[in-house]
Protein backbone atom coordinates (compact mmCIF):
# COMPACT_ATOMS: atom_id res chain seq x y z
CA UNK A 1 0.00 0.00 0.00
CA UNK A 2 0.77 3.52 -0.20
CA UNK A 3 1.10 6.11 2.22
CA UNK A 4 -2.06 8.50 2.55
CA UNK A 5 -1.56 12.23 1.80
CA UNK A 6 0.41 14.20 4.54
CA UNK A 7 1.88 17.58 4.29
CA UNK A 8 5.78 18.04 4.53
CA UNK A 9 7.88 20.16 6.10
CA UNK A 10 11.94 20.61 6.26
CA UNK A 11 12.52 23.00 9.30
CA UNK A 12 16.03 24.56 9.22
CA UNK A 13 16.05 25.07 13.00
CA UNK A 14 15.41 22.82 16.20
CA UNK A 15 13.33 26.07 17.05
CA UNK A 16 11.26 25.91 13.79
CA UNK A 17 10.79 22.48 14.37
CA UNK A 18 9.11 22.97 17.86
CA UNK A 19 7.09 25.95 16.53
CA UNK A 20 5.38 23.66 14.12
CA UNK A 21 4.95 20.71 16.64
CA UNK A 22 3.04 23.64 19.26
CA UNK A 23 0.98 24.62 16.44
CA UNK A 24 -0.03 21.18 14.90
CA UNK A 25 0.04 19.22 18.20
CA UNK A 26 -0.95 15.80 18.00
CA UNK A 27 -1.49 15.99 14.00
CA UNK A 28 2.58 16.25 13.60
CA UNK A 29 4.96 13.04 13.63
CA UNK A 30 8.53 13.95 13.32
CA UNK A 31 10.92 12.51 10.26
CA UNK A 32 14.31 11.30 11.34
CA UNK A 33 15.12 7.98 9.84
CA UNK A 34 11.32 6.88 9.61
CA UNK A 35 12.26 3.45 9.27
CA UNK A 36 9.31 2.60 11.16
CA UNK A 37 7.15 5.65 10.57
CA UNK A 38 7.33 5.25 6.54
CA UNK A 39 6.22 0.92 6.78
CA UNK A 40 3.13 2.20 9.64
CA UNK A 41 1.97 5.19 6.93
CA UNK A 42 1.99 2.20 4.00
CA UNK A 43 -0.12 0.27 6.03
CA UNK A 44 -2.27 2.76 6.71
CA UNK A 45 -1.79 1.75 10.94
CA UNK A 46 -0.91 6.18 11.20
CA UNK A 47 -1.87 8.81 9.51
CA UNK A 48 -0.51 12.26 11.00
CA UNK A 49 -1.13 15.40 8.87
CA UNK A 50 2.11 16.76 8.70
CA UNK A 51 5.90 14.96 8.83
CA UNK A 52 8.05 17.34 10.38
CA UNK A 53 11.40 16.38 8.60
CA UNK A 54 14.50 17.50 11.22
CA UNK A 55 16.95 15.90 8.91
CA UNK A 56 18.47 19.29 7.42
CA UNK A 57 19.03 20.58 11.46
CA UNK A 58 22.49 20.55 11.71
CA UNK A 59 22.42 20.90 15.52
CA UNK A 60 21.12 17.58 16.01
CA UNK A 61 23.94 15.88 14.65
CA UNK A 62 27.03 14.06 16.33
CA UNK A 63 28.53 11.99 19.00
CA UNK A 64 30.20 14.10 21.84
CA UNK A 65 32.32 11.98 24.61
CA UNK A 66 32.38 14.30 27.74
CA UNK A 67 29.55 16.33 26.46
CA UNK A 68 29.06 17.30 29.87
CA UNK A 69 31.78 15.64 32.63
CA UNK A 70 30.93 11.59 32.19
CA UNK A 71 28.05 11.64 29.43
CA UNK A 72 28.20 10.83 26.31
CA UNK A 73 25.95 12.36 23.74
CA UNK A 74 23.90 11.01 20.97
CA UNK A 75 22.04 13.50 18.81
CA UNK A 76 18.89 13.16 16.99
CA UNK A 77 20.33 12.51 13.84
CA UNK A 78 22.77 10.14 14.67
CA UNK A 79 22.09 6.98 12.26
CA UNK A 80 22.48 3.60 13.94
CA UNK A 81 25.44 2.62 11.53
CA UNK A 82 27.00 6.00 12.83
CA UNK A 83 26.82 4.86 16.93
CA UNK A 84 27.62 0.89 15.54
CA UNK A 85 31.03 2.46 13.97
CA UNK A 86 31.83 5.14 16.83
CA UNK A 87 34.70 4.41 18.07
CA UNK A 88 33.25 7.09 21.19
CA UNK A 89 30.79 4.50 21.80
CA UNK A 90 32.69 1.79 21.76
CA UNK A 91 34.68 2.92 24.08
CA UNK A 92 32.57 4.71 26.31
CA UNK A 93 29.33 3.32 26.14
CA UNK A 94 29.76 -0.64 25.12
CA UNK A 95 26.29 -1.85 25.72
CA UNK A 96 25.12 0.42 22.80
CA UNK A 97 27.76 -0.94 20.83
CA UNK A 98 26.88 -4.54 21.42
CA UNK A 99 22.89 -3.74 21.43
CA UNK A 100 23.61 -2.43 17.47
CA UNK A 101 24.99 -5.61 15.91
CA UNK A 102 21.60 -6.65 16.52
CA UNK A 103 19.26 -3.48 15.34
CA UNK A 104 17.68 -3.91 12.19
CA UNK A 105 19.79 -4.66 8.81
CA UNK A 106 22.87 -2.43 7.01
CA UNK A 107 19.91 -0.34 4.89
CA UNK A 108 18.00 0.25 7.74
CA UNK A 109 21.34 0.72 10.31
CA UNK A 110 21.94 3.86 7.21
CA UNK A 111 18.95 5.39 7.71
CA UNK A 112 17.31 4.67 10.97
CA UNK A 113 18.16 6.70 14.25
CA UNK A 114 19.15 5.89 17.48
CA UNK A 115 17.27 8.82 19.18
CA UNK A 116 14.30 7.90 16.58
CA UNK A 117 14.37 4.42 18.14
CA UNK A 118 13.98 5.62 21.74
CA UNK A 119 11.12 8.25 20.53
CA UNK A 120 9.41 5.39 19.07
CA UNK A 121 9.50 2.93 22.38
CA UNK A 122 8.76 -0.09 20.39
CA UNK A 123 9.06 -2.61 22.77
CA UNK A 124 11.02 -5.55 21.22
CA UNK A 125 13.87 -2.42 20.16
CA UNK A 126 17.53 -2.97 21.68
CA UNK A 127 17.92 0.86 22.21
CA UNK A 128 15.40 1.42 25.29
CA UNK A 129 16.30 -1.55 27.01
CA UNK A 130 19.91 -0.50 26.93
CA UNK A 131 18.84 3.67 28.04
CA UNK A 132 16.92 1.92 30.56
CA UNK A 133 19.81 -0.45 31.32
CA UNK A 134 22.15 2.22 31.48
CA UNK A 135 20.22 5.12 33.13
CA UNK A 136 20.51 7.52 29.62
CA UNK A 137 19.24 10.93 30.43
CA UNK A 138 16.66 12.14 27.16
CA UNK A 139 16.43 15.79 26.23
CA UNK A 140 13.62 16.99 25.13
CA UNK A 141 12.73 20.35 23.83
CA UNK A 142 9.80 22.29 22.98
CA UNK A 143 9.02 26.02 21.72
CA UNK A 144 10.84 28.61 23.04
CA UNK A 145 13.86 27.17 24.08
CA UNK A 146 12.26 24.94 26.66
CA UNK A 147 14.15 22.11 27.55
CA UNK A 148 13.60 18.92 29.89
CA UNK A 149 15.84 16.11 30.82
CA UNK A 150 13.94 12.72 31.54
CA UNK A 151 15.58 9.59 33.01
CA UNK A 152 14.93 6.78 30.73
CA UNK A 153 13.56 4.83 33.83
CA UNK A 154 10.11 7.61 33.88
CA UNK A 155 10.68 8.06 29.74
CA UNK A 156 9.26 4.85 28.64
CA UNK A 157 5.93 4.98 30.27
CA UNK A 158 4.23 1.89 28.16
CA UNK A 159 3.49 0.11 24.13
CA UNK A 160 4.87 3.04 22.24
CA UNK A 161 4.11 5.56 25.04
CA UNK A 162 6.64 8.00 26.99
CA UNK A 163 6.73 10.90 28.51
CA UNK A 164 7.55 13.11 25.52
CA UNK A 165 4.79 15.80 25.10
CA UNK A 166 3.47 16.35 21.41
CA UNK A 167 4.71 19.58 21.43
CA UNK A 168 8.42 18.06 22.38
CA UNK A 169 11.52 17.20 20.18
CA UNK A 170 13.77 14.52 21.41
CA UNK A 171 17.10 16.75 20.62
CA UNK A 172 19.94 14.30 22.04
CA UNK A 173 20.51 11.38 24.63
CA UNK A 174 22.89 11.27 27.33
CA UNK A 175 24.73 7.89 27.88
CA UNK A 176 26.78 7.49 30.94
CA UNK A 177 30.33 7.02 30.11
CA UNK A 178 31.90 3.35 31.39
CA UNK A 179 32.75 3.19 35.13
CA UNK A 180 36.01 1.52 36.35
CA UNK A 181 34.76 -1.97 37.22
CA UNK A 182 31.22 -1.89 35.11
CA UNK A 183 30.42 -5.15 32.99
CA UNK A 184 27.79 -5.44 30.31
CA UNK A 185 25.83 -8.10 28.23
CA UNK A 186 23.25 -8.05 25.70
CA UNK A 187 21.84 -10.81 23.35
CA UNK A 188 18.81 -11.27 21.59
CA UNK A 189 16.54 -14.01 19.83
CA UNK A 190 15.07 -13.37 16.68
CA UNK A 191 13.66 -15.44 13.49
CA UNK A 192 16.09 -13.72 11.46
CA UNK A 193 19.04 -11.93 12.18
CA UNK A 194 18.29 -8.21 12.22
CA UNK A 195 14.60 -9.03 12.67
CA UNK A 196 12.67 -7.25 15.76
CA UNK A 197 13.71 -9.63 19.04
CA UNK A 198 11.33 -12.14 20.05
CA UNK A 199 13.11 -11.96 23.42
CA UNK A 200 16.16 -10.32 24.35
CA UNK A 201 18.61 -8.73 27.41
CA UNK A 202 20.41 -6.17 28.63
CA UNK A 203 22.55 -5.48 31.32
CA UNK A 204 24.68 -3.68 33.40
CA UNK A 205 26.90 -4.46 36.53
CA UNK A 206 29.91 -3.39 38.92
CA UNK A 207 32.43 -6.38 39.85
CA UNK A 208 34.07 -4.78 42.96
CA UNK A 209 36.46 -7.44 44.11
CA UNK A 210 35.40 -10.42 42.27
CA UNK A 211 31.72 -9.61 43.61
CA UNK A 212 28.89 -8.68 41.70
CA UNK A 213 27.29 -5.09 42.23
CA UNK A 214 24.03 -3.08 41.15
CA UNK A 215 22.95 -5.56 38.79
CA UNK A 216 20.57 -3.98 36.31
CA UNK A 217 19.26 -6.97 34.25
CA UNK A 218 16.90 -5.84 31.62
CA UNK A 219 14.23 -7.37 29.62
CA UNK A 220 13.05 -6.48 26.42
CA UNK A 221 10.27 -7.80 24.17
CA UNK A 222 8.28 -9.86 26.13
CA UNK A 223 6.45 -6.52 27.94
CA UNK A 224 5.04 -3.31 26.68
CA UNK A 225 8.01 -1.81 28.20
CA UNK A 226 11.67 -3.33 29.15
CA UNK A 227 11.52 -4.68 32.48
CA UNK A 228 14.49 -3.83 35.07
CA UNK A 229 14.65 -7.01 37.81
CA UNK A 230 14.67 -6.28 41.56
CA UNK A 231 14.97 -9.94 42.18
CA UNK A 232 18.21 -10.18 40.33
CA UNK A 233 19.83 -7.07 41.68
CA UNK A 234 18.89 -8.42 45.08
CA UNK A 235 20.60 -11.88 44.41
CA UNK A 236 23.36 -11.11 42.98
CA UNK A 237 24.59 -8.12 45.38
CA UNK A 238 27.71 -9.15 46.70
CA UNK A 239 27.90 -12.37 45.25
CA UNK A 240 30.21 -14.47 43.54
CA UNK A 241 29.75 -15.98 40.34
CA UNK A 242 28.42 -19.19 39.37
CA UNK A 243 26.13 -21.21 37.47
CA UNK A 244 24.05 -21.70 40.10
CA UNK A 245 23.96 -18.35 41.15
CA UNK A 246 22.45 -17.58 37.35
CA UNK A 247 20.29 -19.96 37.63
CA UNK A 248 18.99 -18.60 40.52
CA UNK A 249 19.01 -15.18 39.17
CA UNK A 250 16.94 -15.83 35.81
CA UNK A 251 14.57 -18.06 37.55
CA UNK A 252 13.78 -15.43 40.18
CA UNK A 253 13.32 -12.32 37.24
CA UNK A 254 11.32 -14.45 34.62
CA UNK A 255 8.63 -14.87 37.37
CA UNK A 256 9.02 -10.66 37.34
CA UNK A 257 7.61 -10.68 33.60
CA UNK A 258 3.94 -10.72 32.17
CA UNK A 259 4.69 -11.54 29.12
CA UNK A 260 1.34 -10.98 26.43
CA UNK A 261 0.67 -13.81 23.84
CA UNK A 262 0.89 -12.75 20.45
CA UNK A 263 2.02 -14.24 16.78
CA UNK A 264 5.59 -15.69 18.48
CA UNK A 265 3.71 -17.87 21.07
CA UNK A 266 2.08 -17.13 24.47
CA UNK A 267 3.76 -16.32 28.41
CA UNK A 268 5.13 -20.06 29.08
CA UNK A 269 7.42 -19.99 25.82
CA UNK A 270 8.21 -16.24 26.13
CA UNK A 271 9.18 -17.27 29.89
CA UNK A 272 11.68 -19.95 28.68
CA UNK A 273 13.30 -17.99 26.42
CA UNK A 274 13.78 -15.17 28.29
CA UNK A 275 14.99 -17.71 31.40
CA UNK A 276 17.30 -19.25 28.56
CA UNK A 277 18.53 -15.97 27.45
CA UNK A 278 18.95 -14.21 31.13
CA UNK A 279 20.94 -17.69 31.64
CA UNK A 280 23.03 -16.87 28.63
CA UNK A 281 24.10 -13.23 28.72
CA UNK A 282 24.91 -13.57 32.71
CA UNK A 283 27.58 -16.62 32.01
CA UNK A 284 28.97 -14.70 29.00
CA UNK A 285 28.99 -11.32 31.68
CA UNK A 286 30.28 -12.78 34.21
CA UNK A 287 31.78 -16.13 33.62
CA UNK A 288 34.77 -15.03 31.72
CA UNK A 289 35.34 -12.33 34.69
CA UNK A 290 35.20 -14.73 37.43
CA UNK A 291 37.60 -17.21 35.66
CA UNK A 292 40.05 -14.21 36.19
CA UNK A 293 39.44 -13.91 39.55
CA UNK B 1 15.80 25.71 -0.25
CA UNK B 2 11.98 26.28 -0.43
CA UNK B 3 10.51 28.19 1.88
CA UNK B 4 7.16 26.72 2.26
CA UNK B 5 9.42 23.58 3.05
CA UNK B 6 9.62 24.87 6.40
CA UNK B 7 5.66 25.43 7.18
CA UNK B 8 4.29 22.48 5.03
CA UNK B 9 3.86 21.34 1.35
CA UNK B 10 1.70 18.35 -0.22
CA UNK B 11 4.19 18.82 -3.25
CA UNK B 12 7.80 19.83 -4.38
CA UNK B 13 10.19 20.73 -6.28
CA UNK B 14 13.65 18.85 -6.04
CA UNK B 15 16.82 18.68 -7.42
CA UNK B 16 19.72 16.02 -7.26
CA UNK B 17 22.02 14.30 -8.54
CA UNK B 18 20.41 10.65 -10.55
CA UNK B 19 23.59 8.60 -11.23
CA UNK B 20 25.99 11.41 -11.39
CA UNK B 21 23.58 13.63 -13.88
CA UNK B 22 21.63 16.58 -12.34
CA UNK B 23 17.54 16.05 -12.28
CA UNK B 24 15.00 18.58 -11.13
CA UNK B 25 11.32 17.03 -10.61
CA UNK B 26 8.40 18.13 -8.90
CA UNK B 27 6.65 15.36 -6.81
CA UNK B 28 3.80 15.41 -4.44
CA UNK B 29 5.72 14.72 -0.50
CA UNK B 30 3.97 11.39 -0.13
CA UNK B 31 5.82 9.50 -2.84
CA UNK B 32 8.20 7.14 -2.11
CA UNK B 33 11.71 7.16 -3.24
CA UNK B 34 11.53 3.63 -5.40
CA UNK B 35 7.67 4.54 -6.59
CA UNK B 36 9.65 8.19 -7.95
CA UNK B 37 12.32 6.41 -9.84
CA UNK B 38 10.34 3.32 -11.29
CA UNK B 39 6.98 5.59 -12.31
CA UNK B 40 8.46 9.10 -12.81
CA UNK B 41 11.88 8.49 -14.11
CA UNK B 42 11.48 4.95 -15.60
CA UNK B 43 14.20 3.60 -13.61
CA UNK B 44 12.95 -0.25 -13.12
CA UNK B 45 16.15 -1.93 -11.22
CA UNK B 46 15.00 -0.95 -7.59
CA UNK B 47 11.64 -3.57 -7.23
CA UNK B 48 8.86 -2.54 -5.07
CA UNK B 49 8.70 -6.05 -2.89
CA UNK B 50 7.24 -5.53 0.89
CA UNK B 51 6.83 -1.98 1.11
CA UNK B 52 7.37 -2.42 4.51
CA UNK B 53 11.44 -2.26 4.51
CA UNK B 54 11.99 -5.89 5.77
CA UNK B 55 12.76 -7.57 2.07
CA UNK B 56 15.76 -5.24 0.68
CA UNK B 57 14.20 -5.57 -3.54
CA UNK B 58 13.94 -1.78 -3.46
CA UNK B 59 17.65 -0.44 -2.23
CA UNK B 60 19.48 2.09 -3.78
CA UNK B 61 22.60 4.58 -2.43
CA UNK B 62 21.89 7.89 -1.56
CA UNK B 63 25.00 9.78 -0.85
CA UNK B 64 26.74 6.65 -0.42
CA UNK B 65 24.65 4.97 1.56
CA UNK B 66 22.28 2.00 0.85
CA UNK B 67 18.79 2.81 1.95
CA UNK B 68 15.02 1.52 1.64
CA UNK B 69 13.92 2.96 -1.36
CA UNK B 70 10.02 2.40 0.21
CA UNK B 71 10.83 3.92 3.30
CA UNK B 72 11.97 7.29 2.27
CA UNK B 73 9.83 9.95 0.40
CA UNK B 74 11.57 11.35 -3.14
CA UNK B 75 11.12 14.81 -1.22
CA UNK B 76 14.61 13.74 0.96
CA UNK B 77 16.71 13.07 -1.85
CA UNK B 78 16.58 17.33 -2.65
CA UNK B 79 20.00 18.01 -2.52
CA UNK B 80 21.57 15.02 -2.38
CA UNK B 81 23.38 11.90 -4.78
CA UNK B 82 20.89 9.07 -5.62
CA UNK B 83 22.96 5.61 -7.35
CA UNK B 84 20.83 3.01 -8.57
CA UNK B 85 22.01 -0.10 -10.15
CA UNK B 86 21.91 0.76 -13.29
CA UNK B 87 24.07 4.12 -12.86
CA UNK B 88 26.02 1.29 -11.03
CA UNK B 89 26.57 -1.20 -14.13
CA UNK B 90 26.89 1.53 -16.90
CA UNK B 91 29.67 2.93 -14.89
CA UNK B 92 31.34 -1.10 -14.76
CA UNK B 93 31.17 -0.53 -10.36
CA UNK B 94 29.43 -4.35 -9.75
CA UNK B 95 30.74 -5.61 -13.35
CA UNK B 96 33.03 -7.93 -10.41
CA UNK B 97 29.64 -8.73 -8.68
CA UNK B 98 27.33 -9.43 -11.77
CA UNK B 99 30.12 -11.87 -13.57
CA UNK B 100 30.02 -13.48 -10.42
CA UNK B 101 26.37 -13.62 -9.81
CA UNK B 102 26.18 -15.37 -13.27
CA UNK B 103 28.80 -17.71 -12.85
CA UNK B 104 27.20 -18.74 -9.66
CA UNK B 105 23.79 -19.07 -10.39
CA UNK B 106 22.92 -16.63 -7.86
CA UNK B 107 19.99 -15.42 -9.57
CA UNK B 108 16.90 -16.34 -10.47
CA UNK B 109 13.93 -14.97 -11.08
CA UNK B 110 16.24 -11.63 -10.81
CA UNK B 111 13.07 -9.46 -8.32
CA UNK B 112 15.85 -9.47 -5.60
CA UNK B 113 19.12 -9.33 -7.59
CA UNK B 114 19.57 -5.56 -8.00
CA UNK B 115 19.07 -5.17 -4.29
CA UNK B 116 21.48 -7.97 -3.33
CA UNK B 117 23.93 -6.21 -5.51
CA UNK B 118 23.71 -3.01 -3.74
CA UNK B 119 23.62 -4.61 -0.52
CA UNK B 120 27.06 -6.42 -1.99
CA UNK B 121 28.68 -3.97 -3.45
CA UNK B 122 28.25 -1.52 0.04
CA UNK B 123 29.71 -4.82 1.92
CA UNK B 124 32.96 -5.28 -0.34
CA UNK B 125 33.45 -1.35 -0.15
CA UNK B 126 33.80 -1.77 3.59
CA UNK B 127 35.09 -5.21 3.75
CA UNK B 128 37.39 -6.30 1.10
CA UNK B 129 37.90 -10.09 2.01
CA UNK B 130 34.06 -10.87 3.54
CA UNK B 131 33.93 -14.01 5.81
CA UNK B 132 31.38 -16.18 4.63
CA UNK B 133 29.71 -15.50 7.91
CA UNK B 134 30.16 -11.78 7.20
CA UNK B 135 28.51 -11.72 3.71
CA UNK B 136 25.41 -13.75 5.18
CA UNK B 137 25.29 -10.90 7.78
CA UNK B 138 24.71 -8.38 5.45
CA UNK B 139 22.70 -10.04 3.44
CA UNK B 140 20.41 -10.90 6.09
CA UNK B 141 17.97 -7.82 4.99
CA UNK B 142 17.89 -9.02 1.54
CA UNK B 143 14.75 -11.72 0.44
CA UNK B 144 15.46 -14.22 -2.06
CA UNK B 145 12.84 -16.44 -2.47
CA UNK B 146 14.53 -18.65 -5.06
CA UNK B 147 18.06 -19.54 -4.88
CA UNK B 148 18.53 -20.49 -0.52
CA UNK B 149 21.12 -17.54 -0.52
CA UNK B 150 23.72 -20.61 -0.65
CA UNK B 151 24.63 -19.18 -4.52
CA UNK B 152 24.34 -15.63 -3.37
CA UNK B 153 27.17 -16.06 -0.80
CA UNK B 154 29.68 -18.08 -3.15
CA UNK B 155 28.72 -15.30 -5.75
CA UNK B 156 29.71 -12.21 -3.04
CA UNK B 157 32.76 -14.24 -1.81
CA UNK B 158 34.19 -15.19 -5.56
CA UNK B 159 33.69 -11.53 -6.57
CA UNK B 160 35.23 -10.09 -3.15
CA UNK B 161 38.32 -12.64 -4.50
CA UNK B 162 38.85 -10.37 -7.20
CA UNK B 163 37.34 -13.41 -8.80
CA UNK B 164 36.96 -14.49 -12.07
CA UNK B 165 34.85 -17.92 -12.40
Amino acid sequence: MKAPAFQYARPASVDDACALLAQHGGDARILAGGQSMFATLNLRLSAPSLLVDINRIPALQGITADAEPGLVRIGALVRHAETAASSVVAREVPLVAMAMHHVAHPAVRNRGTTCGSLALADPSAEMPACAIALDATLVLQSRDGGMRRVAAADYFQGLYETARRDDELLVEVLFPSRRPGEVFGFDELSRRHGDFALVGVALRARIDAGVIRDLRLTTFATDPMPVVSGAAARIAEGERWSPALGEAIAAAAVRELEPDTNHAGGPEVKRLQAATMMRRVLAATFGRGAAHD
Amino acid sequence: MNDLLETGVEEAGISFVLNGRPVRHVVPVRRNLVDFLRHDLGLTAAHVGCEVGVCGACNVRVDGAVVRGCLMLAVQVDGLAVDTIEGMNDSGEIAGLQRAFVACNALQCGYCTPGMLMTACELLRQNACPSRGEIRDAISGNYCRCTGYQSIVDAVALAAQGGQP
